[in-house]
């Protein structure tokens, strides 16, 4: 027994650090944003706004800002929109190269990053000579989202009986109402989940937009940018403290929207 | 196979077949379901049965054949535009709605007005006993409310054909009971043709009108219960529905309708024979345990004339209570001779030397396996 408590109080103590090595420099994030103080150290010298208001000031920070929530959106939607067909296909239907063709959708997410933004780059440029752009950027995020957006909605149509779609036909549905009616609802919370996986992927991506960007720079680009300048860096960590708000927010009404559409028998994934 | 011809059919099959790649799930399937009969399909699993109502509800698409519902055919219609409607083996309840919506679902297809949909929906609830349960989520039901939920959810629609895939396969034994009466009950005050899919034996004879023995995509023989338990067409059949001696052996001879078979060298069993039969064919006597008596000593006088008596050797006896299963061995080298004896004799009225109980049967002792000629049924082999 003894020896049980002693192996039960170093797990819970590995466990505290390790909850705290994860998110108290998350955590310290908005403390220093509200530091008057232009370098990020202790102690405290004082409360201050001010940093939240250059925000509003800053420009460059805005359209950066703007941008990459411009092309977290559209890839969020078009991903989730593809991968939706995609799990269908893969999930329903008797494909030829079934296997093939899943690793080949999948493949993206194991090429580094690197290599997928060079030859964009070289192929966009040289083969179709394409300007660099926010859409080259979206549609390189495409290619990495579109995998992830497929696993989660495969999980998802997996997950619930095939017999719910027959019965929607059997009791009167055209292929496209039973769709609607059963197989959306069923599957929204897996949509809600791709969504924000999606969109946080494109959102905080750095490596492709860098090479694939023109002059409009996305936040990622803009805030490494912005770290040469000292002065720069509290107000990109006001911005870090109110998109971090932004994202609790938008995960806890993404678990609310979950438990509230299919509740108790039916757990959801992700 | 020969079939009464029913005048119109409810369900007519005309070859209908399902291949799989090189496998045939359904073998040319031909027969007729009359109106408002209670149908059921029989075969272990793998047999072919469920895909065959599959076919009839339009959620496989037959290979060859067509298939009549009313008259009408079917073709490759998809499901939402013929007269049926099926109750899944897993219910198929639709989670993200609750009781009343889940049945209300196929009626909303229609052109009818909300307060008709309310009314129909209370209807059915009540039909199969939900009453005020209509606002419940479906995870707040038991199995067998769920089985009844999907249940009302087809009947609302009123279908001319209901197709039902194991319906009561997930239900405890108790409750399954319940339901089979209860769904027999239905299906009379309804007037619906059932077509009921199930690989349980005891479950098909007690509730069908006719049944279907399916074995390998193959349909065996379509009979009422007693037919099929009685006059089973072939070995499969027989061996499939309720436990079946089999001697194997050659037609000597045949003497106004009795064959004699030969089952050994010198040892003849007597059999009903029918017209298909002649002298020097290879048959089966099939006999059912319980058709079968066993006694101690060698039986006298004239009852033995008119019944089959093969002498044996008791192998083991078990006591259940109600009757004892004796296995007792008539040849070595050949399956042991199974008989059920009821045990209708109290312990004081039990004559000494019969077997009423495990006890008094002596392993090894020789015991007199007697059965009536009209008890045996004759098999091609």
């Amino acid at each position: 027994m003894e020896t049980i408590r002693k192996h039960l109080n170093l797990l819970s103590l590995f466990a505290v650090l390790y909850l705290a090595f994860l998110y108290v420099p998350v955590l310290l994030l908005p403390l220093f944003s509200f530091n008057d103080n232009i370098y990020v150290t202790l102690p405290f010298k004082g409360f201050t706004l001010k940093w939240y208001s250059n925000l509003l000031a800053n420009s460059g920070l805005q359209s950066a800002l703007w941008a990459s929530v411009k092309v977290g959106v559209g890839v969020a939607v078009f991903s989730t929109f593809l991968g939706l067909l995609a799990a269908r296909a893969m999930t329903r239907y008797r494909l030829p190269f079934r296997r093939s063709l899943y690793a080949l959708i999948m493949l993206p997410l194991v090429i580094p990053y690197m290599v997928i933004g060079v030859s964009t780059l070289v192929i966009l440029r040289r083969g179709f000579d394409m300007d660099l752009s926010l859409w080259t950027v979206g549609a390189s995020h495409v290619l990495i989202t579109v995998p992830l957006s497929m696993l989660v909605l495969m999980a998802r149509m997996e997950g619930f009986d095939r017999s719910l779609e027959e019965a929607s036909r059997d009791l009167g549905d055209t292929a496209w109402r039973s769709f609607r009616r059963v197989t959306l609802p069923l599957v929204m919370p897996g949509i809600v989940s791709s969504l924000l996986l999606c969109f946080i992927t494109s959102f905080d991506e750095y490596l492709l937009a860098f090479f694939l960007a023109g002059s409009e720079a996305t936040l990622p680009i803009f805030i490494f940018s912005s770290l040469r300048f000292p002065s720069k860096i509290p107000d990109v960590l006001a911005l870090g403290s109110l998109i971090l708000m932004v994202s609790i927010v938008l995960v806890v009404f993404a678990e609310w929207l979950r438990r509230r559409g299919v509740s108790g028998s039916d757990s959801s994934v992700i | 196979m020969t079939q009464p011809t029913i005048p119109r059919p409810m369900i007519s099959l005309q070859s209908v077949s399902k291949r799989f790649g090189s496998f045939v799930a359904v073998d040319a399937a031909t027969f007729d379901i009359a109106p408002g009969e209670f149908f059921s399909l029989l075969g272990p699993s793998g047999c072919g049965k469920t895909t065959l109502l599959r076919m009839i509800g339009g959620f496989e698409r037959q290979s060859e054949g067509d298939i009549l519902i009313d008259g009408e055919s079917m073709g490759i219609r998809p499901p939402n535009q013929r007269p049926t409607n099926m109750v899944f083996q897993s219910y198929a309840i639709f989670p993200h709605l609750d009781i009343a919506e889940n049945i209300a679902y196929g009626l909303v297809n229609r052109d009818l007005d909300k307060a008709t949909i309310a009314k129909k929906v209370a209807q059915a609830l009540e039909m199969v006993r939900l009453e005020g349960l209509g606002n419940r989520r479906t995870n707040q039901i038991s199995g067998g409310q769920r089985q009844r939920v999907a249940l009302a959810r087809a009947i609302v629609c009123e279908p001319k054909v209901l197709l039902l895939d194991e319906p009561l396969g997930a239900l405890d034994k108790k409750l399954r009971e319940e339901m089979q009466i209860e769904l027999r009950q239905l299906q009379k005050s309804l007037g619906i043709t059932f077509i009921f899919v199930t690989h349980d034996q005891e479950e098909a004879l007690s509730l069908s009108d006719r049944i279907a023995v399916m074995a390998r995509g193959k349909v065996l023989q379509i009979d009422t219960a007693t037919s099929l338990y009685e006059r089973p067409n072939c070995r499969e059949v027989a061996g499939f529905i309720g436990n079946m001696n089999f001697f194997e052996g050659r037609i000597a001879s045949i003497a106004n309708g009795v064959a004699a078979v030969e089952i050994g060298p010198g040892q003849h069993v007597r059999v009903s024979a029918g017209s298909g039969s002649a002298p020097g064919q290879a048959a089966i006597v099939a006999v059912r345990p319980e058709k079968i008596d066993a006694g101690a000593t060698q039986p006298q006088g004239n009852g033995a004339a008119t019944a089959n008596v093969i002498k044996a050797r008791a192998l083991a006896g078990s006591y259940l209570g109600d009757r004892s299963l004796v296995l007792a061995e008539w040849r070595e080298g050949t399956a042991p001779i199974s008989v059920s004896l009821q045990n209708r004799k109290t312990l004081a009225t039990a004559s000494p030397g019969s077997i009423a109980g495990t006890d008094s049967v002596a392993t090894g002792a020789p015991i007199w396996i007697t059965w009536p000629i009209e008890a045996g049924v004759l098999l091609n082999s």
